[in-house]
This record gives structure tokens, C-alpha cells and sequence, in this order.
């Protein structure tokens, strides 16, 4: 299992990147594509959309299910990403390349309560074991 | 967890599923691969080349006496007086008295007095239970013999057949005159000519112990595994009734696009025949194509003009790049209609069509 050391977790299965100028990047994780199989559809947020924290904003789609995906952190949708919405398989190839939209943080205090790569990994070996 | 697991059964092939990485799931009691790493990949080698699907967990049943004719004459929705010669195969629902749909299978006839039907893995144990119990009430001269010895590998795609030749030389010269719907034994392993998937292919029931070793020797030929996940999408694509999901009791065949499948001449009774007479079929079993973004899924609600209906099969088709279903829909919908699906809390536009969508490779209907 991969779990890049830069990115902050959700236990919800996303995963977040800080920006230079503040923003932040949103994707789901190598075990999250994993655990959904191929992806086929994403039906990204609206850009300018007000979103708080654990809020369901996006959905994702795999040959075998859906997955809602919920805000990592509150603020304000500023894109989503074109290229998976035209090519959904982008998340099984490379999950933390292909973010899914981007946010500009209304209450940045939350990053800190987000999980570090360690934290995250331990989460999903534990959620792995207990899914049949 | 672990009780789960332990009560899961396991085909002969099981090992061989793990040692390829496979993704296993439970499906009907059974411990079966849902993919070997992508199973959109595996539809598109079945579509374009060739794959294998371990369908060990499907049971065949060998009906032979005397009486096995009359028995199975009685007993399924199709004519078995149908199959003249040997290795002659059908498909068939086996009803209830209602007219309710108690399973989909296949029979073959091997000669004589002898035949095999190929049951689901979910309903094998009750279809036993009720082959023995009608057996019973007519006191025939009828042996049934489950044949858990045997397992089944299904080659499937343009490829399959040159592929399996090459795997197994000795087998060409016996099968290369098959043609679809029909079976024989050859070299100890029965070879049938039917699937699936909406391609070309094989099935191979061979005795348990050799089937490791025919999975290695057809994947040595570039046979790809395939999963149950890729196996439900090519099935979908081909417009196939999966039990359980677009076919149950509650339906008859002629609500359920498998009219074709009764037999309602050559003056014979058999079980659910006066229900299908009378019970008014109206509902259908239509195709769908969604006509925006989104994946329709199972129990999905469909509205039209002619009243409700329910998705019992969606999914993604890799072939259209888009979602496809089966639904069951009030008659009076017609082909071309556009009707909307409740996806996730909005309604969508969708397109009835006639399945199959996909048959050897082409799109059959209009996108």
C-alpha cells in the first residue's frame, strides 16, 4: 500500500495536498481505487460551490459501486479536475496524481486534524482486515 | 469474519485464483474471484481475443432412466423432445406450478436415456430438492446424480476455440465441427459450444483433479482470467437474464424476454403451463441505455409514460462506454422510447432498446 508522506488523510479515504498559494487538491487513496475496482464515473462539484467539512461533494463511481466523496476541509470549490471526468480510469492509475477538485480552505485550523500518511496507513490495513 | 469464510465453499480452481492475486468475493455460498486486478481489462479480452472464467460453482446434474425424457418433459419450460441428436443442447426456465421462474439452466443431451442440466450456484441445492420431489410424485424411472466431481472452465471470445485447440491438439479433430448448442465428449473432458458472454467459446467440464492443470495450459496459450465482475458485464452487454437479479419467482419467462424458451406445442403439460396460459404477462423485460452521465444500478425506479418499472440489472458497459440495463417495464413500452431512471436522487433520461447491446464484438443497438 502506498501512502505519500506530503499528502494529509481523511478516514473517509481521501487524501489532500496543500498548494503554494493555499489551496488545496483532493483525491481518494491507492486504497480506496483499490477497494472500488474500476473506475468509471465522477461527477465533479461545481466550481464557486460552499462546502463544510465531511460534506458529500463529489461521487465516484466504480463497475462495482458508487462512493460518495465528502470535503476533507470546509471552504469553497475553485475547479475540478476535466481530465477524470473525461477519463475516470486516471484514479486507478496514478490516485494521487489525479486529483478530483480543488478548495480554498474557509477554516485552515482543520488541516490539523487530518491524518499524517503513518495514521492513515494504520486506518486502512485495519479497514482492510475487517472488509470481506 | 472468520465464520464467514469458513463456510464459504471453494472450487477446485481456488488456489490457483489466489496464487494469480485475485480479488475474491463471496457469491452464493461460494469463495470466487470478483477480478485478477481490473475487470474491465478482462471484458475487453474476452470481447477482442480470449478469457476464462472458473464456473465451478454452477452444477451439473445428470438425468438418465428410462423416464428421463418424459421427467424433463415435464418438468422444464422448454422441449427436451427438441434435442434430436446427442450433444444437443437447450436452454430452459424450470417453473413453478405459478408459473414463477425456480431457475435458468441448460440441458444437454449425452445419448440414449441420459441428459445433464447446468444449474445456478445459488439455487443448486433447492433445483435438486425439487427435481427429487417431483421425481417422487411420479414415481419415475428417473436417477438424478449432481456431479460435484466435475468443474467447469468457460473459454470465451473470438479466440477461444483456436486457443483451447492449442492447448489441447487432441481436441480439435473432435470439436471443430461443433456447432453452437451443441456438446461432446471428447478426451474426458465435455466440450460445449455455448457461454455466457455474447462470444464465441467453449465450456469445459472435465473431473475436478484436472483442472488446475487446464486453466495453466490455456493460460499458457494467452487465455486470459476473468473475473465474475467482467463475467456480469459481458452477460449484460449480451442481454443475458442473471437469476437472482432479472429473473425469480416472482416472474414468468414471458415477462422476462424468454418466450422464445417455452415450448407451447407438441401437446405435452409441464409444470407452470396452465399459469403461463392464463397469468397475463404484463410486464417486459426491456433494455436501457442511459442517455446522460451516470450508472444505473439494480432496484434503480424507472418512470414512463405507461407507468413504473424497476432496473433488476445496471451497470457500466465497457464496449458503449456508457451505462446499460435491464429493466422490468410495463408492456406497452415500445423500443426507441425514452423513459427516465431515479440515479442517485435525480432522473435521468434513458433509451429502451431490444437487447442483446453487444454480440460478437458489435454494438447491436443505436446509442
Amino acid at each position: 500500500m502506498t501512502t505519500p508522506a506530503n499528502l494529509k488523510y481523511t478516514r473517509s479515504h481521501e487524501w489532500l495536498r496543500t498548494e503554494a498559494d493555499g489551496t488545496v487538491a483532493v483525491g481518494i487513496t491507492f486504497h480506496a481505487q483499490e477497494q472500488l475496482g474500476d473506475i468509471v464515473f465522477f461527477q465533479a462539484p461545481e466550481a464557486g460551490r460552499k462546502v463544510t467539512q465531511g460534506e458529500e461533494c463529489a461521487v465516484i463511481e466504480s463497475v462495482k459501486a458508487a462512493a460518495d466523496i465528502y470535503a476533507p476541509v470546509s471552504g469553497e470549490v475553485i475547479a475540478a479536475n476535466p481530465e477524470v471526468a473525461d477519463s475516470p480510469e486516471r484514479v486507478n492509475r496514478d490516485p494521487y496524481a489525479a486529483w478530483l477538485f480543488r478548495l480554498k480552505p474557509s477554516h485552515p485550523a482543520e488541516l490539523a486534524g487530518l491524518l499524517d500518511a503513518a495514521a492513515y496507513a494504520k486506518h486502512a490495513e485495519s479497514e482492510k482486515h475487517k472488509s470481506p | 469474519m472468520s465464520t464467514i469464510q469458513a463456510a464459504r465453499r471453494s472450487t477446485p480452481l481456488n488456489a490457483v485464483h489466489r496464487a494469480l492475486g485475485a480479488r475474491m468475493v463471496e457469491f452464493a455460498g461460494w469463495d470466487m474471484p470478483l477480478h485478477y486486478g481490473s475487470q474491465v481489462e478482462e471484458h475487453r479480452r474476452v470481447r477482442r481475443d480470449a478469457g476464462m472464467f472458473d464456473v465451478s460453482h454452477m452444477l451439473a446434474v445428470d438425468v438418465s432412466g428410462a423416464a428421463a425424457r418424459e421427467f424433463l418433459r415435464g418438468l422444464l419450460a422448454n422441449d427436451v423432445a427438441k434435442l434430436g441428436r446427442p450433444g444437443a443442447a437447450l436452454y430452459s426456465c424450470m417453473l413453478r406450478e405459478d408459473g414463477g421462474v425456480l431457475d435458468d439452466l441448460i440441458v444437454y443431451h449425452l445419448g440414449g436415456d441420459g441428459f445433464r442440466l447446468v444449474v445456478n450456484a445459488g439455487t443448486a441445492d433447492r433445483d435438486v430438492a425439487w427435481m427429487e420431489s417431483r421425481r417422487a410424485t411420479r414415481g419415475s424411472a428417473v436417477s438424478l446424480a449432481p456431479r460435484r466431481d466435475l468443474a467447469i472452465i468457460a473459454v470465451q471470445g473470438p479466440q477461444a476455440r483456436a486457443k483451447a485447440w492449442a492447448a489441447y491438439p487432441a481436441l480439435r479433430a473432435a470439436t471443430e465441427g461443433l456447432t453452437p448448442f451443441h456438446a461432446v465428449e471428447a478426451g474426458g473432458i465435455f466440450v460445449s459450444r455455448t457461454g455466457y458472454t455474447g462470444e464465441d467459446g467453449f465450456e469445459l467440464m472435465l473431473p475436478a483433479a484436472q483442472a488446475a492443470a487446464s486453466w495453466q495450459a490455456l493460460a499458457a496459450q494467452g487465455v486470459a482470467p476473468a473475473g465474475l465482475g467482467a463475467r456480469d458485464t459481458l452477460r449484460l452487454e449480451a442481454g443475458m437474464c442473471l437469476y437472482g437479479h432479472d429473473l425469480d419467482e416472482t416472474v414468468t419467462p414471458l415477462e422476462s424476454g424468454l418466450a422464445w424458451t417455452v415450448a407451447r406445442t407438441g401437446g405435452r403439460d409441464f409444470i407452470g403451463a396452465r399459469a403461463l396460459a392464463t397469468r397475463p404477462a404484463e410486464r417486459q423485460l426491456a433494455g436501457l441505455v442511459l442517455l446522460e452521465r451516470g450508472i444505473m444500478r439494480d432496484h434503480q425506479k424507472v418512470r414512463c409514460g405507461a407507468g413504473t418499472g424497476e432496473i433488476t440489472s445496471g451497470g457500466y458497459s465497457p464496449t458503449l462506454d456508457r451505462s446499460i440495463a435491464l429493466a422490468r417495464l410495463p408492456r406497452a413500452v415500445a423500443a426507441g422510447e425514452t423513459v427516465e431512471v431515479e440515479v442517485r436522487d435525480n432522473w435521468l433520461r434513458a433509451r429502451a432498446v431490444k437487447p442483446p447491446f453487444v454480440r460478437h464484438g458489435r454494438v447491436l443497438i443505436q446509442v
